[in-house]
């Protein structure tokens, strides 16, 4: 029942010893972005730089500017300033590449919509504007449900689903995208915790099926359990690089200002690690 | 007379004017459910009040060069070019002011009126203005109606129906996420855009039978209408566009029973009474599906509080809960269980055990997530599953 996905069309890969030895462009590869809401600058001149294959996530105080840059990495909001480029090219040469899982709340529910309609999304790109929905696609929409444990919800009402089960459906439509870069914003916010578990244990596959996950994360205590890269932002870029040498109490303060006490990072820290 | 006029029996032009009705009737509902679903129904009203200075410019500038100031495509064209500039004064508004969009619309749609009203005044007091009888545009009349303008209004409603088949896609996407839908590549401007042209052709076509002031009815009415029939977007479209052309076309022929019968508020009627109709009787979201749901709900609740209350050996004192318990036959009537009473009890209880295990064990995470506090047991587990359960409740009794 479960049909592969298509494979990432990442062709840099290494594949085998006889392969030219090519340094793959970066997933994402943010410069100088600035973007504001009238006068207020939300992001300001940050600079970011997501390796292929890697697991990344986002972090930073509410209002920092972490759904934006995200926002502003897919286009959504105009940036004042910057360059964006995703495997090198721009936003619209690599469009194909990209799936993105918005916050579940900035939706209404109450669309007169099943689940699979909602999947069935993710591969309007392919479809384009004349094409029929064929067999084929049902199925690829299933198998992404499937995926995310929800195929017995396919012809569920959406308005009937819970937090969870919604976030669920959010990343099956980002699934059948099919894309080897994945964008969500705060995928873990509000859900179960069967949901956190499924969700991250499906991202983890994507990443070891060689796509690149970024994703805006306010749970510092899974962080160092789910992440092996951290960006940590409050307007400005304050860190990036490997969990272990960004998520340090220095950088925690100098982000979330007096909010987080030390004692607070070291618990952090010490539950972060422990976690499975 | 009604019912002649109903069957198509008044004449050649009465049936004309009713099929050209029905058509855009069809194309209105049709069109009006993307724009629901998109929430900007508001628009529609603006789009449509804006119409009206273009069509009395429309009619001067006609009557200056000689013409016919009543030429219906003169008059559209008219009426198309105002509120294609009202729509943009009010995009302008939002982009450049700190104005948000009922208050843009609230501005735009008084202003352009007002602008119109005045200008059909100065019509009235010219020579060819007399008799022009160009103030049916604000409430639609179908008496005077031409054979040409009965074909213009069908083949413009079946062109807007073709559009809205080629651009239903990208219009829900647009309506359920837009920037999902910007992410995969649709053009959410250009997508409203294409569906604020497809509104402002319903208006424009819509102008001489049921009038500028009215149409946002037949735009919006079919599509809430629909809305509570169905849970699904495909069928809540084609309901609309049932429900609008059914209206229209009772609207058109009944209004063809007297000249002075204004077509658009008969239009409007009819559409209100399926409205009403649809509110009472829906299945799913009517008021009385409601009303029964409610109840049988209230039924379930007591029924089981009376069971738990039953199994921790309480007599029943409400007189509801005991009614319910009484009828089944599990209670007497001093509230105390009787034989069959006191198994559904238990049952009841060890159904409480059940569900407490199933929600401790984060392994059945969404089976859990159903739990209600009234649902059995075997609503959402095997008879497999349930005996596993029962095993391990054997084992820790101190779950429950």
């Amino acid at each position: 029942m479960v049909q592969p996905l298509v494979p990432p069309q990442n062709t840099t890969r290494p594949q085998g010893a006889t392969a030219p030895k090519v340094t793959p462009p970066p997933a994402l590869e943010v410069a100088g972005l600035t973007v504001a809401y009238g006068e207020k600058p939300v992001v300001f001149s940050v600079d970011m730089t997501v390796a292929q294959g890697t697991m990344t996530a986002i972090v930073g105080p509410n209002g920092a500017g972490k759904s934006t840059l995200l926002k502003a990495v897919l286009g959504l909001v105009k940036p004042l300033s910057g360059d964006v480029r995703l495997f090198g090219q721009t936003l619209n040469r690599a469009r194909d590449r990209v799936a993105y899982v918005p916050q579940r709340a900035s939706v209404d529910w109450d669309f007169p919509a099943r689940v699979i309609d909602v999947v069935l999304m993710g591969l309007h790109r392919e479809l384009g504007l004349l094409g029929r929905i064929r067999p084929a696609h049902l199925d690829r929409a299933r198998a992404c449900l499937a995926r995310v444990g929800m195929e017995d919800f396919a012809t569920r009402q959406i308005g009937q689903l819970s937090g969870g089960q919604q976030q669920r459906v959010f990343l099956a439509r980002a699934l059948a995208q099919a894309a080897d870069l994945y964008l969500l914003d705060e995928p873990f916010a509000g859900v179960d915790a069967a949901t956190e578990k499924a969700i991250i244990a499906v991202l983890k596959d994507l990443r070891a099926e060689g796509r690149t996950i970024v994703a805006v994360h306010h749970d510092l205590s899974t962080i160092r359990a789910y992440f092996e890269e951290m960006f940590l932002i409050n307007t400005r870029a304050i860190a990036a690089g490997p969990v272990a040498d960004v998520f340090t109490s220095a950088n925690l303060q100098r982000a979330y200002g007096g909010r987080l006490g030390e004692a607070q990072v070291a618990g952090m820290q010490a539950a972060g690690g422990a976690a499975p | 007379m009604i019912w002649q006029a109903l069957s198509l029996q008044l004449g050649y032009n009465a049936t004309l004017v009713a099929i050209g009705a029905t058509l855009l009737g069809i194309a209105a509902g049709v069109t009006g459910s993307f724009l629901f679903l998109r929430k900007r129904a508001l628009v529609s009203d603006a789009v449509s009040h804006a119409t009206l200075p273009g069509i009395g410019l429309a009619f001067i500038a006609m009557v200056a060069l000689g013409g016919d100031g009543r030429f219906l495509p003169g008059l559209m064209l008219g009426a198309a070019l105002s509120s294609g500039l009202g729509l943009l004064v009010i995009g302008w508004m939002i982009r450049r002011t700190r104005l948000s969009e009922d208050a843009a619309i609230g501005a735009v749609l008084s202003v352009f009126f007002g602008a119109g009203i005045v200008i059909l005044t100065v019509i009235q007091s010219m020579r060819a203005g007399r008799q022009a009888g160009l103030e049916s545009v604000l409430l639609g009349s179908t008496a005077g109606m031409l054979r040409s303008d009965a074909l213009v209004i069908a083949a413009g409603g079946a062109l807007v129906l073709l559009l809205v088949f080629l651009l239903r896609r990208p219009m829900l996407a647009v309506g359920f996420d837009p920037d999902f839908a910007a992410v995969t590549g649709t053009h959410v401007g250009r997508i409203d855009l294409a569906m604020m042209g497809l509104v402002m052709a319903v208006t424009v076509l819509g102008i001489t039978t049921v009038g500028l002031v009215l149409i946002v009815a037949l735009l919006i009415i079919p599509a809430v209408t629909a809305r509570l029939w169905t849970d699904s977007a495909a069928r809540m479209v084609l309901l609309a566009g049932l429900a609008g052309g059914l209206a229209a076309y009772a609207g058109a022929a009944v209004s063809a029973t007297a000249p002075a019968l204004p077509t658009g508020p008969i239009i409007v009627l009819a559409s209100f009474v399926l409205f009403v109709l649809s509110i009472a009787l829906a299945p799913a979201r009517g008021g009385v599906a409601l009303l029964l749901r409610q109840m049988r709900f209230r039924r379930r609740v007591h029924r089981r509080q009376g069971l738990l209350a039953l199994a921790a050996g309480q007599p029943i004192h409400e007189p509801f809960t005991l009614a319910l318990l009484q009828r089944e036959g599990m209670a007497r009537a001093d509230g105390v269980a009787t034989d069959l009473g006191r198994a559904a009890a238990a049952k009841a209880l060890l159904d409480e055990a059940r569900w407490a295990a199933l929600r401790a064990d984060p392994a059945h995470g969404l089976t859990a997530s159903r739990y209600d506090g009234l649902s059995p047991i075997e609503t959402v587990l095997t008879p497999d599953q349930i005996a596993t359960l029962d095993r391990d409740l054997a084992q820790n009794p101190q779950v429950s």
